[in-house]
C-alpha cells in the first residue's frame, strides 16, 4: 500500500434546515487501499457521498483531494477531480450500448460528430476480465452483475483516482460477488482508492485495508481492519450495548390470528406460508429484491394476491379478489411501509393529518370531521411517541427520519389494528430514534397486538423478535424461534435457499 | 406560525392588493385628473367586474378540487359550451328552435339547469372513469374530451347557436338581485362558502387534499383512491355545468362554439389563487381571489384602452409569476 494520501476530509458538517446530518466527518483515504465506510443507515454515509460526488455542497469543514481543495457543485466536478461513484442502484441508460453508456456525459467530438472510444473502452473490460463482452452489446441486456462492471468500466475510462462503491454487492450473487473482489483486488494495485460502503460485515472485512466508522454524522472510529473484530466494529456503529439497543418488554404468545397458506402474487412471493399468534413477534429476513416486502403488500391489499388463503381468528376470511387496503384495515391489519417518503407519509401534510388519516371516523361526524379532536389526538400520540415537533400542525417534511417514522407508527396505533406489518421500520433513522421504536414494538406485542417485522438487517431482528422465517426469492422458509437459527442458517437461506435443517440446542 | 406560513397563507391576498395598487397607479399615470381613476372605483365597476368573475369563477372552484387532488381536467371550456347548448336544447323543449315555445314555466328552466348539470357531471365522470381505471394521465384523457365535448355540443346544436325563448335563467347575470348586483354572483359567493367547508372540513375534503398530496399514502390509509378520483371529476363537471348555465345566461343562447381557450382562464385562477398543479394544495377562497385578479385586470386594460392582446400577456406573465413563487416555496421546505 503507497502511503500517498489521496482523500482526506477535515470536520465535515452538513445540515438541511433542522436536521444537523453530518456533525464532523474526519477521513482519509490513500492511494491503493480499499477503505471501508461503516455505518448504520441514517449515519450519513448517504450524506457523505452526496458531497463527495458533488451533488451537495458541505456546509462546514474542508475536503482535498491529492492536497488540491474540492469543492464539487455538480457531479460533473466530482469527475473531473477523479471521483467515480457507483451507486447501489444503477445509473445506465438500458437503450444504449456499453460503449455509449461509458462515454455519456464525457464524449469528445470532432467535426461535431463522437469519436470512437473503443479500444479505451475494449481495454476497460479486458482490465476487468470481460474480453469477451463487446462494447456495441446493448447494457440493457447484460445481467445485474455484468451491469455494474460497466459502471466501474466508466470510472477506469474516465481516469479515476477514487471509486466510491455504495453497497455494490446487495442485489449479487456470491459468485458475481467474488468476481467483483477480483476486480476491486486489480484496480487496487493499479493505485486506485476504494472507498466501499456495505452493511455486509463479514465481506467488508474480507475485502478492506482499512475502515472508518460514522455514528450520528461523526466519525466515531478509524484504523486497521486487520487489528478489529466484527463484534468490535458493530460496538462502535451502535455506540451502545446491545441490551440497551434491543430493550426487551415481557410479553406472552397466545392463541393463532392469522394463518396464511401458499400465498402467490404476480411475482413475489412465490409460496409463503406462515402462521402468526397473538403477542407474537415475526420477523421476515431476506436480501433485497427477495419478496419480503412484496408478501405483506399482498396481505394488506396493495399488490394482487394470485392464490393462496388468508384465515383470520376473528373469523374473516380474505380471499384474493376482495383484498383492498380499506377492507385489511377495517379486518384489524395495518402496514407500516417501507418507503416513508413517497408511500408511508404525505410529506407535505400535518403531522396531525397523517396521524389520523387511516381513523377520520374518530373524529367525524356525518362527513364533517372535527379539527379541535383532530388535534387533541394528535397532540396525545405525539406525546406518547415523545416526537420532536414543535405543533402537530407543522408538515411531515420538517421533522427528522426518526420523528417522521413515530408518525407513522402513531398512525398505526391510532388505528388500532391487532395485526402490524412493520416494513423496514427503521430505515433511515437515528440509532436512538431506532431504540425507542424496538420499546415501541415490544409494547405492542406486550398489548397484544401480533406483529410481522420484515427487514435486512439481521441483528435487529435477532433483537427484537421471537419467531423468524427467511425469505429466498419469493419462497418463505419455516417459521422457528428466533434463537434456532445460526447466523449461517439464515444467511444460507437467504443466498441460496439451502433447506433449514434447523437444530434444537 | 413563521413568516413564511403567513406569506404562503395569504399571498393570493397579497396579489390581490398588489394588482388593485397597480392599477390604480396605471389609471392615475395614463390620465392624472382623477376621473378615469372615479370610474374605475365607482359601484358600477365594482359590479362588472363582480359579475364577470362568476363564469369563470364557479368553474374554477371544481377545478380547485380536481388540482387539489393532483388533476388537469381540460375539457371544462368545451363542457361550458356543452352546457349552453343542453340549456337551451331543454328550454326548447328538447329541440334547437324556439318556434314551438311559447311560455317558459319555472319549472321547465329548473328542469334545463338539471339538464345541464346532468351533461357536464356525465363529462366529469367519463373523464374520471378513463383517467383512473385506465390508468391515463388526465392532461391527455382530457386532451381528447376536450374536442369529444365540444364536438357532441355541435352536434346537438346542429352547428349553430340554438335560440331560446325569453326566460327566467336570462337575468341571472342582470344587475337586479340584492345590492344591485346580479344573482350569479350570489350563486357564486355561495359555491365558494359550500367547497370552502367542504375542503376544510369533511372527509370528502380531507381526501381530495390527502389523494393530491400522496396518492400512495392515501392508499395506504384505506381510502379507495379510484372511486374518489371519479368522484371528484364529476364534482368539478357539475360546477362546471353550473358556470355553463351562467354563461348561457350572459348570452341568452346556447352556443357550441363558447369557452374556446376558458379552461386556461380557469386553470390560471386556481394557480394564481395558490393551486398547485403537484397537487395536496388550494383553496376556494384562493381560487375566487385568482378570478377576481383577472376580471380586475381586464377592467384595468379596458379603461386604459389597451389592447386584448396585452391583457393576454399580462395574465400569461402572471400565472408564471404565480407557479414560480409555488416552487420557490416548495424547494425551501424540501
Amino acid at each position: 500500500m503507497s502511503s500517498r494520501k489521496v482523500l482526506h476530509l477535515d470536520g465535515v458538517h452538513k445540515r438541511f434546515g433542522p436536521v444537523h446530518a453530518l456533525r464532523g466527518v474526519e477521513l482519509d483515504v490513500y492511494a491503493g487501499e480499499v477503505h471501508a465506510l461503516i455505518g448504520e443507515n441514517g449515519a450519513g454515509k448517504s450524506t457523505l457521498m452526496k458531497i463527495l460526488s458533488g451533488a451537495h455542497l458541505a456546509t462546514e469543514g474542508s475536503i482535498t483531494i491529492n492536497d488540491q481543495p474540492y469543492e464539487p457543485t455538480c457531479p460533473q466536478d466530482g469527475r473531473e477531480a477523479g471521483v467515480a461513484m457507483i451507486y447501489q442502484e444503477l445509473t445506465l441508460a438500458p437503450h444504449l450500448t456499453i460503449e455509449q453508456n461509458i462515454s455519456l456525459g464525457m464524449e469528445t467530438t470532432r467535426l461535431g460528430l463522437i469519436e470512437s472510444i473503443t479500444s479505451k473502452v475494449e481495454a476497460a473490460l479486458k482490465l476487468l476480465g470481460q474480453d469477451d463482452l463487446s462494447p456495441k452489446t446493448l447494457v440493457g441486456r447484460l445481467n445485474i452483475g455484468t451491469q455494474q462492471l460497466i459502471e466501474i468500466a466508466r470510472a477506469i475510462v474516465s481516469d479515476a483516482k477514487i471509486i466510491i462503491m455504495d453497497e455494490p454487492t446487495s442485489s449479487l450473487s456470491t459468485e458475481d460477488t467474488q468476481a467483483l473482489f477480483a476486480v476491486i483486488r486489480t484496480l487496487r494495485a493499479q493505485g486506485i482508492a476504494i472507498i466501499y460502503i456495505s452493511h455486509f460485515l463479514e465481506e467488508v472485512q474480507d475485502i478492506s485495508d482499512r475502515y472508518t466508522i460514522l455514528r450520528d454524522g461523526e466519525t466515531c472510529g478509524t484504523g486497521m481492519m486487520d487489528g478489529v473484530t466484527i463484534p468490535e466494529i458493530i460496538r462502535m456503529m451502535v455506540g451502545r450495548n446491545l441490551d440497551e439497543m434491543y430493550p426487551h418488554v415481557a410479553h406472552e404468545i397466545g392463541d393463532l390470528v392469522m394463518s396464511c397458506n401458499h400465498l402467490r402474487g404476480i411475482d413475489f412471493p412465490v409460496d409463503a406460508s406462515f402462521e402468526l399468534h397473538q403477542g407474537e413477534i415475526l420477523g421476515v429476513f431476506g436480501l433485497v429484491g427477495a419478496g419480503r416486502s412484496e408478501m405483506l403488500r399482498c396481505l394488506f391489499g396493495l399488490e394482487t394476491l394470485v392464490d393462496g388463503q388468508v384465515q383470520l381468528a376473528n373469523g374473516v376470511k380474505l380471499s384474493e379478489d376482495r383484498l383492498s387496503p380499506k377492507r385489511a384495515l377495517d379486518a384489524g391489519l395495518d402496514l407500516l411501509s417501507e418507503d416513508r417518503k413517497s408511500e408511508g407519509l404525505a410529506q407535505r401534510m400535518s403531522i396531525a393529518v397523517n396521524t389520523t388519516l387511516s381513523a377520520l371516523y374518530k373524529q367525524s361526524k356525518k362527513g364533517f370531521i372535527n379539527l379541535k379532536t383532530e388535534k387533541t389526538i394528535a397532540d396525545k400520540w405525539a406525546k406518547r411517541l415523545s416526537t420532536k415537533c414543535h405543533s402537530t400542525l407543522d408538515a411531515i417534511s420538517t421533522l427528522s427520519g426518526g420523528n417522521q417514522q413515530k408518525v407513522a407508527v402513531g398512525r398505526l396505533m391510532n388505528h388500532d389494528s391487532s395485526i402490524l406489518f412493520l416494513d423496514e421500520p427503521t430505515r433511515g433513522i437515528d440509532v436512538g430514534s431506532k431504540a425507542e421504536i424496538y420499546q415501541l414494538i415490544q409494547q405492542l406485542a406486550a398489548d397484544g397486538k401480533s406483529i410481522i417485522i420484515v427487514s435486512s438487517y439481521l441483528p435487529e431482528l435477532q433483537g427484537v423478535c421471537d419467531t423468524l422465517a427467511v425469505m429466498y426469492r419469493g419462497h418463505l422458509s419455516e417459521v422457528q424461534s428466533v434463537d434456532s437459527w445460526t447466523n449461517d442458517q439464515v444467511m444460507a437461506y437467504a443466498t441460496t435457499g439451502a433447506p433449514v435443517s434447523v437444530s434444537v440446542s | 406560525m413563521n413568516f413564511k406560513t403567513i406569506l404562503s397563507k395569504f399571498l393570493p391576498f397579497v396579489g390581490l392588493i398588489f394588482v388593485i395598487i397597480i392599477s390604480v397607479i396605471a389609471i392615475l399615470i395614463q390620465d392624472s385628473s382623477g376621473e378615469d381613476l372615479s370610474s374605475f372605483l365607482s359601484f358600477d365597476n365594482v359590479k362588472t367586474i363582480l359579475i364577470q368573475t362568476v363564469v369563470v369563477g364557479v368553474a374554477a372552484l371544481g377545478m380547485t378540487l380536481v388540482i387539489i387532488s393532483a388533476g388537469i381536467d381540460l375539457s371544462v371550456g368545451s363542457q361550458v359550451a356543452l352546457a349552453t347548448v343542453v340549456f337551451a336544447f331543454v328550454i326548447n323543449g328538447g329541440d334547437v328552435s324556439p318556434d314551438g315555445v311559447s311560455h317558459v314555466s319555472g319549472a321547465m328552466v329548473a328542469l334545463a339547469i338539471l339538464g345541464a348539470l346532468a351533461a357536464c357531471g356525465f363529462c366529469g365522470f367519463i373523464n374520471g372513469f378513463l383517467s383512473s381505471k385506465f390508468k391515463i394521465v388526465p392532461f391527455i384523457v382530457t386532451l381528447g374530451t376536450m374536442q369529444i365535448f365540444r364536438g357532441v355540443a355541435k352536434w346537438i346544436a346542429g352547428g349553430e347557436a340554438v335560440r331560446t325563448p325569453s326566460n327566467a335563467a336570462q337575468s341571472f347575470m342582470d344587475y337586479d338581485g340584492p345590492l344591485g348586483i346580479g344573482l350569479g354572483f350570489y350563486i357564486l359567493i355561495l359555491s365558494i362558502i359550500v367547497i370552502g367547508v367542504m375542503l376544510k372540513y369533511t372527509v370528502l375534503g380531507r381526501y381530495m387534499y390527502a389523494i393530491g398530496s400522496s396518492e400512495n399514502t392515501a392508499r395506504l390509509c384505506g381510502i379507495n383512491v379510484e372511486r374518489r378520483k371519479i368522484g371528484i371529476y364529476v364534482l368539478c363537471g357539475l360546477l362546471t355545468g353550473l358556470a355553463g348555465v351562467l354563461q348561457y345566461s350572459f348570452l341568452g343562447s346556447g352556443n357550441p362554439t363558447i369557452g374556446v381557450g376558458l379552461e386556461l382562464n380557469i386553470i390560471a385562477a386556481v394557480v394564481i389563487g395558490g393551486g398547485s398543479l403537484s397537487g395536496g394544495e388550494g383553496s376556494a377562497i384562493g381560487t375566487f381571489i385568482g378570478a377576481l385578479i383577472m376580471a380586475i385586470l381586464g377592467s384595468t386594460c379596458t379603461m386604459l384602452g389597451a389592447e386584448t392582446y396585452v391583457q393576454e400577456i399580462i395574465i400569461g406573465s402572471i400565472v408564471i409569476i404565480a407557479v414560480g413563487i409555488d416552487r420557490l416555496k416548495h424547494l425551501k421546505t424540501a
